[in-house]
């Protein structure tokens, strides 16, 4: 391959044939609050765990709704529930509750 | 529905006594265009276009690409206008999508905020000591071609036809984006469905290829290109067009921008190079030409006068589909009747 100082970028594309959304409407309907986020990014920045881990609530938020969940199962272990998340979001979404439920979600769809 | 949506706008289009403003980066690599516009609109059409000998850049490289201040842009802009104002014409035609793109800009600018445009005045008559006008009709070469599209069809040897098959060829069209993304009553049709080199190629025999990315940018993008680094973001984008029009096997492509042009023909060479894949059958990609090259051919002008062995894929295939004639010796033949070195054949990409 000639070189040209440069490589050409995969473009990143979500196939919404391949993603299965029935999660996330399983999610809309334990909590309704979940699509009024607008991804601010408050809750990781207060989020204790994400000081000392990777773990992004944001991140995780977005993922999710996207039908990507590959990994989700174990970043949401590091979560402590603490609910400060809660407390600081904008749009009222019930982030701790969001969390449990997709915890719960994700658990009984793998275990299928 | 939506086929028939661009009838809803036209745009005005001055019918005679042009100025012409040239390209910066047509004249290196499509060196033949703008000659072919000049004389279709002279010797075709029969009208008045003036070349200017003192033109200079638009600064619209360098004006997207952040390194040139908004003031600048208008005063040097305000300078071309003062060439048009001097050699008495009104009608400002500019060979660049970019350009057309930045004098529309400066324009409305100066349309909504009267005092920036007596600012503008102020600097130009203490740089250069010139006055300038505000163009009355502001169009892109592209629109004067499509305007007279019919007239020019009955002067026209040749059709967009296949003469083995007698079937219309497959064209797919790309219009720069700044044609009429950024003002949409700017261009014939609008954003949406920009009529204007599917009307020549429909007008002309052919028949337009609707692709899935038929409206994404062909990856030039300024800043995108211009840092080596981030060239990776530009060709991508010119790849995921090339991977959305292959199913269509198109026969050629036609564009109306420089940057458009010279992106989705050099970039077949790099990917070729890069990952060994071109897009047509047989390896030797898809040709890819301005519209004035295209208006050209069908009029009967010499491929090698319209400068056709200067693209990075050739187009003798094309040439044997429409059934124009050719004569490979003179392919690399100059002006002055040398005949110039043969350049290197690429690994992959077939010439």
């Amino acid at each position: 391959m000639s070189n040209f100082g440069f490589n050409i970028s995969n473009t990143r594309v979500i196939s919404m044939d391949e993603c299965n959304m029935g999660n996330v409407e399983r999610l809309h309907l334990e909590v309704p609050s979940f699509k009024r986020c607008i991804s601010c990014g408050a809750c990781s920045a207060t989020c204790s765990a994400h000081q000392f881990t990777d773990f992004n609530i944001r991140k995780l938020h977005n993922l999710y709704r996207r039908g990507q969940y590959a990994g989700l199962q174990e970043e949401l272990k590091a979560c402590m529930l603490c609910g400060k998340c809660t407390l600081v979001c904008p749009r009222g979404v019930n982030l701790r509750s969001m969390i449990i439920n997709m915890r719960k979600i994700l658990y009984e769809a793998n275990k299928r | 529905m939506a086929k028939y949506y661009w009838n809803e706008y036209q745009k005005t289009i001055a019918d005679d006594k042009y100025f012409y403003e040239r390209s910066c980066i047509r004249q290196t690599f499509f060196p033949g265009s703008e000659t072919a516009f000049l004389r279709i609109v002279r010797e075709e059409l029969g009208k008045d276009i003036y070349d200017e000998m003192n033109q200079h850049t638009c600064t619209g490289i360098g004006y997207h690409a952040d390194v040139v201040p908004l003031e600048t842009t208008m005063t040097v802009v305000a300078r071309l206008f003062s060439l048009m104002k001097d050699a008495g014409y009104t009608n400002y035609v500019p060979s660049c999508v970019t350009s057309f793109g930045v004098f529309s800009e400066m324009v409305e600018i100066w349309n909504h905020q009267p005092e920036t445009l007596e600012k503008t005045r102020d600097y130009l008559r203490k740089a250069t000591g010139r006055e300038f006008d505000i163009p009355l009709n502001l169009v892109h070469p592209s629109d004067i071609i499509y305007k007279y599209r019919f007239e020019l069809k009955d002067k026209m040897k040749y059709a967009l036809v296949n003469r083995f098959t007698g079937k219309p060829l497959q064209v797919v069209e790309h219009i720069g984006c700044h044609y009429a993304k950024i003002f949409p009553e700017k261009g014939v049709g609008k954003a949406e469905f920009p009529h204007v080199l599917a009307g020549m190629i429909e007008a002309w025999g052919g028949e337009v290829v609707d692709y899935p990315e038929r409206r994404h940018c062909c990856g030039f993008g300024f800043r995108h290109y211009l840092l080596q680094s981030n060239r990776g973001y530009s060709i991508a984008n010119t790849k995921k067009k090339f991977e959305s029009m292959e199913p269509f096997e198109p026969d050629f492509i036609v564009a109306n921008c420089p940057g458009c042009t010279m992106f989705m023909d050099k970039w077949q060479y790099t990917i070729a190079e890069m990952e060994h894949k071109t897009y047509d059958k047989d390896g030797y990609g898809i040709p890819v030409l301005t519209y004035e090259e295209m208006a050209g051919l069908l009029l009967g002008y010499n491929p090698w006068e319209l400068g056709l062995q200067l693209h990075q894929v050739q187009s003798e295939i094309l040439l044997d589909k429409i059934g124009i004639p050719y004569d490979p010796k003179e392919k690399y033949k100059a002006a002055d009747g040398r005949i110039l070195p043969k350049p290197e054949r690429p690994n992959n990409l077939l010439v």
